[in-house]
């Protein structure tokens, strides 16, 4: 089993509460991924968030700095919002990315982002979401797979590439790529039918319902003829790893807070309410905060139920305290994921 | 209204939920996309076991209709199919998370402007105010002290006691908020929206925000 982490970048917040530099926040997330490299953490996810509390932007820029920095960690997006995007331009990215890291540890997520100021902010329309989504989609997939640097693809939504070259070519040949969904079993139905790996976005309710969508992506990607190694499930939630758990609640707490009265503000949303948050903090709940062991016996539980080959955790949020994101950090690669391997080779 | 058959028009988060249970409830149910049967038919199997899964057509013909689909797709549903059908409209208009969509974009709510879309239909807003993972977590029996109330506005009244039969089998308590323009009272931003309440603080509620505002 990978553990990992996620962010979308994390403003850090000033003792008066008024939001500290953006620019900061992006260095803070590339220290991080260093970090979680020499930790030995096995995975690193990046954005795409485009607001002043979770800056990540450009996953392609932070994965190629990063790419240079690191020697063992794999990187991707979490996710790329393809739909508002240039696959070509995401591609290029990427394969560069890989080149830099010496080849095989690039991976890129394709996801329809959890919100819609990216149509907006490219100036793409909305009532063209599912439409771009899957020719987006479709030719990330045909550049990536293509045996040649030459590429052909016909579309409706951009004209059509005839045998142009899109490079550089990754140096292991494909780079993963994995659907992102939170939940909706179409989603679930089509990453089976692509042959692409599945990454769940678990943010509430308890994780193990996602159980049957597992089951219908694997039986869907069976029904098309897909088997082998790229069929597997990842799953995103959110946590924070700390030595004790009354620690882990009361350093998670009041980011969750200032998150979600940004987010109540711009949507509508009530005051969060502070046993919601304690409720979701236990098992069986969405977040994976506690001290290691708890965190560990947690994520082999949910293993039982969906049987996914990478957990990995979003901690930074609300303006975390950034010393608190990197312990985190530390005890999932050097506490957590020994304990992890250590339960699932007793089962 | 005696055990019948349920149509549910969407596969979603949504869609499958009030699929599950409806199944729970004893109905029969069948759900359908705009796309064919066999399409969805792994996914019913698995997400909704019990559920038939049929074409748009065949779930359109059910006893009681639920739309469900995201709504920027509200123009699949059809209303050649839906004329004189009894349909829970659960859609939700939410543009500061799924965007603006100009067709929605003035003070009639959502469902005002799907019935004119669906001008043949019995439209019943209801189910939008429940989040699609508290659906099979919060239902209780009738009479518990605790049991969640879900608000039903439409203009027809018989399309509306059909629906309250429903509601109240799925696990709450179904009250009537009045005219399908009633429904702009509980769509999202608003404090009904905005979490559960019984019968009694639901009544409470929308009799608060239907007085007229006092100067």
């Amino acid at each position: 089993m990978e553990i990992g982490a996620y962010s979308f970048g994390d403003t850090q917040l000033n003792p008066d509460g008024s939001q500290r530099g953006t620019s900061e926040a992006v260095r803070n997330l590339f220290e991080a991924i260093v970090q979680a490299d020499h930790a030995g953490l096995d995975y690193f996810g990046i954005g795409e968030h485009h607001t002043t509390s979770m800056p990540a932007s450009s996953p392609g820029a932070i994965v190629a700095a990063a790419a240079a920095a690191t020697k063992q960690i794999k990187l991707g997006s979490a996710a790329s919002i393809i739909s508002t995007d240039d696959p070509v331009r995401v591609f290029q990215q990427f394969a560069t990315a890989d080149a830099i890291s010496g080849g095989g540890r690039i991976e890129i997520t394709a996801g329809r982002g959890s919100s819609v100021e990216t149509f907006p902010l490219f100036g793409y329309d909305l009532g063209d979401y599912d439409e771009l989504y899957a020719q987006k989609l479709d030719l990330l997939m045909t550049i990536n797979n293509s045996a040649t640097p030459e590429v052909n693809w016909d579309g409706s939504r951009r004209p059509a590439i005839t045998n142009l070259a899109v490079v550089p070519r990754p140096a292991a040949g494909p780079m993963p790529i994995w659907l992102a969904t939170g939940g909706n079993a179409g989603s679930s139905a089509r990453a089976g039918q692509l042959g692409l790996p599945v990454s769940y976005g678990i943010i509430g309710g308890a994780p193990h319902r996602f159980a049957p969508l597992a089951e219908l992506y694997r039986r869907s990607a069976a029904q098309a003829g897909h088997s082998g190694p790229e069929i597997k499930v990842s799953v995103a939630a959110l946590g924070l790893v700390a030595p004790t758990k009354q620690e882990a609640l009361d350093r998670f707490y009041p980011g969750w807070h200032n998150l979600n009265v940004e987010m109540g503000r711009l949507r509508g949303w009530p005051a969060p309410d502070k046993r919601a948050f304690l409720a979701q903090a236990e098992a069986p709940g969405a977040y994976y905060v506690g001290n290691p062991d708890e965190v560990a016996e947690r994520i082999v539980h949910l293993h039982g139920h969906l049987g996914h080959m990478r957990h990995f955790l979003q901690t930074d949020i609300g303006g975390l305290p950034h010393e608190h994101l990197l312990e985190s950090i530390q005890l999932l690669a050097t506490e957590v994921k020994p304990r992890v391997e250590r339960l699932l080779a007793r089962k | 209204m005696e055990l019948g058959v349920i149509g549910i028009l969407g596969a979603g988060q949504v869609g499958t939920a009030v699929a599950r249970q409806a199944l729970k409830a004893g109905y029969r149910v069948k759900i359908a996309t705009a796309k064919p049967a066999a399409e969805i038919a792994l996914l019913a199997e698995i997400i909704t076991p019990g559920a038939e899964a049929v074409d748009a057509a065949e779930a359109a013909a059910a006893d009681l209709v639920v739309a469900a689909v995201p709504l920027h797709k509200y123009r699949t549903l059809r209303p050649d199919l839906l004329a004189g059908r009894t349909v829970v409209d659960a859609m939700n208009y939410w543009a500061q998370t799924d965007g603006v969509i100009a067709d929605f974009d003035d003070e009639r709510g959502s469902s005002e402007v799907i019935q004119e879309f669906l001008a043949g239909a019995r439209l019943v807003k209801s189910l939008n105010h429940i989040g699609y993972r508290e659906l099979e977590v919060d239902a209780r029996e009738p009479g518990s002290a605790d049991r969640r109330a879900l608000a039903l506005a439409s203009d027809d009244d018989d399309a509306k006691a059909v629906v309250a039969g429903f509601i109240d089998r799925l696990g709450y308590d179904p009250i009537d908020a009045g005219p399908l323009s009633a429904g702009r009272v509980f769509q999202p931003g608003t404090t009904i929206f905005n979490a559960a309440h019984t019968a009694k603080q639901l009544r409470g509620l929308l009799a608060e925000a239907n007085e007229p505002a006092r100067p």
